[in-house]
């Protein structure tokens, strides 16, 4: 069954029909190209789809395009500047070596922006923790706690 | 490495560089297998036998055919002329005869042997349109037992997978001097005995296989993208052996690649299929597996069952070592798997001891699961971690300490040949245990032990003193041993007319970091900035020839095919420079950029080398071509042997049984390095897939049904951040002999010595409950049902 689908993705309004049974992460990389947000499980547990809803970092291989209806999405081509500057914690990410292979790295970053925005303060145990949704299977996660603990800092000058 | 650099390697050498290739990563454009996307692309879906081991009584295909968006479906019956794929590396059993080497069909003929088995691929204009159809495809199957572990499988009533492998024996293989490390058991003052468990492991590089392949009609030629790490061994094995087609028409493109650790070495029967159908098609057809298939399909590692004794004599000094293991190769033989338990095993038993005597008998076993290949280490993580655990446990039984038993038996005198046919060219294994000592401040471990004993946690500390083979090499001795390919590396340096740089490399990266530190070596040897070198790497249509990355090879092996071609480009500079300075060729010398007169102030940039070469004006045409372009190919001497000290400690709940990683320590030699922030990343995640066997992972199959058990990352516990804790890194440098860069590698180091340090640590801490053995991985059930039959036992 064929649905119509507006949202705002990476702050351009995008409309398009789809099968309501397309997932938000096959509409971002399929019908929009944005091929920056991975799939790396089917089960909800690498992560590395990751994208913010409305403000919120959601899985999106586990949320269907049309509960994105009118919404708000960012995807991790939508966090640089139009100058080319990268997010803060784009750039730890890349100042601490945060990342090998780069397949889980969109998601990572999304989610960890999301934490920082919650947890402003964040302590390495809160940054590990919060960071359980997301694998890696290149860096052992030491060298993106030190990017997430960077790029918080960043974040909250 | 200051004024005494021999390398020619001065200034961005050794630093840590930021990578070139993030910026891409981090703004998602990157370009990975699955991102790429054709015109008129099809979606292929592997339709897997349920059934761990069946007779494929019928197809019926009728139904799936009639299918909305069918293209195309294929069987077995289909791909007439096509081979199976073959196994990279012959091994000789101790009967002298060569290794069983079963067919390895694309898709199951007749019969499927594990679950995962591809017996079908289903074509369709979409993946959703592809899985509905394979829904519709009957097959029907004659069930048969099944047989999972290596040990089941070589009893006489076990269930028979090949004709071509009675018993389902694959070999039975032998190194070392038996009647020597007899001679040495019967005058032993002690014998310590060790029966281990080596577990299995899926390898799960986050992103999956997968593969894109089209046929260009008007020109007779196939371009494949696919998830590897050495697309020319792809393109050699898949043109060559299997499906019969010229190499120059086929293209093989790795792009961006995620993760590999092993498991993108090998030919898959995936894209084989692919390639075959799209020429039958006429179409592009694309294929991503899904984790769940990852799971299935994957080529899996270690898996070992291994009896192990250590004779000692009243010093304490290593006699003899007997190693017994089993290797389970699962259903078919992988690319290189008869290697990983024999040449990348046994090899290494004489770890970093003087131990004069050593044998090793391998009998590997086919059994209803997935292939068994490489998987980061392979082959020298199961040997570390029988020799670790060992060395622990007679260190233990003797009341020497762990580190007076190691130091006892170090080798210190290089090159040292050791009895299992390795010739280690330099080392010093006092000085990364010291190392790691101190760094892991084992002076205080006492008083953290004492403190955890208030918070009600035992503490334990291990140690794993481990070494490493790494560059396979070189081609002619391999080739003795059984290799079916070269193992050198190729390297193409392409000078541009204003100077700057295009590198070629046959090695591959996947996060290793390749466009960032070859483009420092280049950079430090011509002294021009790193902004100046590019290189490029995964694509047969661009890069002369390239054997890819595994085994730590790629700076050793790569980077010094790298370093040839640019020696020629100065040396053919050297010859441009005279000419335009009007000197003898003896009389130039190179430096920081600059050719230059020798004991004068005239010089010639190495851009107005450049530029003469391609605008040859002023040049000696008659005794010299245009252009500044060199290729190179580099086989080493010998393997590199990075080594070192890790020491974990680890504090378990007893009880829950839950082991928490109190803190890790690092101190490896891997020779010089170029980029020490890359070199520590490499080792955070060794070690922490090292820890990922020894605390979390483990592959289970049903021992009735041959079922995948652990076929999800919800069922299979790949470590989180929170799993992990910090890692303390150090190194230590004795400069490879036998390559200029002097560098050894150090992609593996970690997955091989974690798991040692990890259990030894879980032991120690257990060691006061009176549990004497465990095996990996230390879940927490595993861990209290250990404590409670110590405390039954007591």
């Amino acid at each position: 069954m064929a649905v119509s689908l507006a949202m705002t993705v990476n702050g351009k309004p995008v409309s398009a029909e789809v099968d309501a049974r397309t997932l938000l992460v096959d509409f971002l990389r399929n019908h929009l190209a944005l091929t920056g947000t991975h799939v790396g499980c089917d089960t909800a547990q690498c992560g590395a789809c990751t994208v913010h809803l409305d403000g919120r970092a959601v899985k999106s291989c586990n949320v269907l395009a049309l509960q994105a209806q009118n919404a708000s999405v960012v995807t991790i081509e939508g966090l640089i500047a139009d100058d080319g500057t990268m997010h803060p914690m784009q750039a730890a990410f890349r100042d601490c070596h945060g990342l090998q292979c780069g397949f889980c790295t969109p998601g990572m970053v999304m989610s960890a922006i999301d934490l920082v925005n919650r947890h402003p303060q964040a302590d390495e145990a809160t940054i590990r923790a919060e960071l359980e949704g997301n694998l890696c299977r290149c860096t052992g996660y030491h060298n993106i706690v030190k990017a997430v603990r960077q790029g918080a800092a960043v974040m909250g000058k | 490495m200051g004024a005494n650099d021999k390398t020619g390697l001065a200034g961005v050498i050794g630093q840590s560089v930021l990578r070139k290739e993030d910026a891409r990563f981090l703004t998602g454009t990157g370009q990975f297998t699955s991102d790429v996307v054709m015109p008129r692309q099809t979606h292929a879906y592997f339709l897997r036998s349920p059934h761990a081991h069946a007779t494929i009584r019928s197809i019926d295909l009728a139904k799936a055919k009639g299918s909305p968006g069918i293209v195309g479906i294929f069987t077995a019956a289909d791909l007439t002329g096509v081979n199976g794929l073959p196994c990279g590396w012959l091994i000789t059993g101790t009967d002298g005869k060569p290794m069983n080497e079963p067919p390895h069909p694309v898709l199951a003929q007749g019969k499927t042997r594990y679950v995962g088995d591809p017996v079908a691929v289903v074509i369709a204009e979409t993946i959703e349109q592809a899985k509905d159809a394979a829904e519709q495809i009957v097959v029907d199957y004659d069930v048969l037992p099944a047989v999972v572990s290596s040990v089941d499988a070589l009893k006489p009533d076990a269930p028979q997978l090949h004709e071509q492998a009675p018993g389902n024996r694959c070999y039975t293989w032998a190194l070392g001097d038996k009647a020597a490390v007899d001679a040495a058991f019967a005058k032993a003052a002690h014998v310590t005995k060790l029966d281990i468990v080596n577990n299995r492991l899926v390898p799960n590089a986050i992103e999956p296989r997968a593969a894109i392949a089209s046929y260009n009609r008007a020109e007779d030629a196939y371009t494949l993208y696919v998830t590897s790490q050495n697309p020319h061994v792809e393109r050699l094995l898949m043109t060559a052996f299997v499906l019969g087609l010229p190499e120059h028409k086929v293209r093989v493109i790795a792009p961006d690649v995620g993760g590999g650790f092993g498991s993108k070495i090998y030919l898959y029967p995936e894209e084989t299929a692919l390639v075959w159908a799209s020429k039958r098609l006429n179409r592009p057809i694309k294929w991503t597996a899904d984790r769940s298939e990852a799971f299935l399909a994957d080529a899996h590692g270690r898996d070992h069952v291994t009896h192990a004794e250590l004779a000692l004599d009243q010093n304490g000094k290593f006699l003899a070592l007997s190693v017994r293991t089993t290797a389970n190769m699962g259903a078919y033989l992988s690319t290189f798997a008869s290697c990983i338990p024999t040449i990348l095993y046994a090899t290494l038993l004489a770890g970093q001891y003087t131990t004069p005597a050593i044998w090793c008998e391998v009998t590997a076993a086919f059994t209803n699961t997935a292939p068994v290949d490489a998987y980061r280490g392979a082959g020298r993580p199961e040997a570390t971690y029988v020799v670790e655990r060992i060395v622990r446990d007679a260190a233990v039984e003797l009341g020497i300490s762990q580190e007076e038993l190691r130091r006892r038996n170090f080798i210190r005198e290089f090159p040292y040949q050791t009895p299992v046919a390795l010739s280690y060219d330099i080392g010093n294994y006092d000085q990364t245990l010291d190392g790691a000592m101190e760094a892991a401040d084992v002076a205080g471990f006492p008083a953290r032990k004492a403190d955890a004993k208030k918070r009600g946690k035992l503490r334990g500390i291990g140690y794993a003193s481990y070494i490493e083979a790494c560059g396979i090499a070189p081609s002619n001795i391999a080739g003795a041993l059984g290799a079916r390919a070269g193992l050198f590396e190729a390297g193409e340096v392409r000078v541009h007319p204003t100077g700057s740089i295009t590198v070629f490399t046959g090695s591959h990266s996947h996060g290793q970091g390749h466009e960032t530190t070859f483009a420092q070596v280049v950079a430090g040897r011509l002294g021009v900035p790193v902004e100046n070198v590019d290189v490029v790497h995964g694509d047969t249509g661009r890069v002369p020839f390239g054997m890819g990355t595994y085994g730590s090879r790629s700076l050793s092996v790569g980077g010094t095919a790298i370093v040839k071609a640019v020696d020629k480009i100065i040396a053919k500079g050297k010859k441009i420079a005279a000419h335009l300075l009007e000197a003898a060729e003896t009389d130039i010398e190179f430096h920081d950029g600059k050719f230059v007169v020798a004991g004068t102030d005239r010089s010639k940039t190495f851009g107005e080398v450049a530029l003469a070469a391609y605008v040859p004006h002023n040049y000696p045409l008659d005794k010299l071509e245009p252009g500044l372009n060199e290729n190179a190919f580099y086989d080493p001497t010998n393997f590199t042997f990075p080594a070192g000290t890790h020491i974990c400690e680890v504090e378990v709940d007893p009880d829950t049984g839950v082991v928490e990683v109190a803190s890790f320590t690092a101190c490896d030699d891997f020779g010089n390095i170029i980029n020490p922030m890359i070199v520590e990343g490499q080792v955070h995640g060794g070690v922490a897939q090292g820890l990922g066997q020894a605390l979390l992972e483990h592959c289970v199959y049903d021992r009735e049904t041959g079922q995948l058990l652990s076929g999800s990352m919800m069922d299979y516990a790949l470590p989180r951040a929170d799993d992990m804790p910090p890692f303390n890194v150090q190194t230590k440098v004795t400069p490879c002999t036998h390559n200029p860069l002097g560098a050894k590698g150090c992609g593996e180091a970690g997955a091989i010595g974690a798991p040692a340090a990890f259990m030894n640590a879980v032991l120690d801490a257990l060691a006061p409950l009176g549990v004497k053995h465990l095996d990996m991985p230390a879940s927490p059930h595993r861990v209290w049902s250990a404590i409670r039959a110590a405390h039954a036992n007591a």
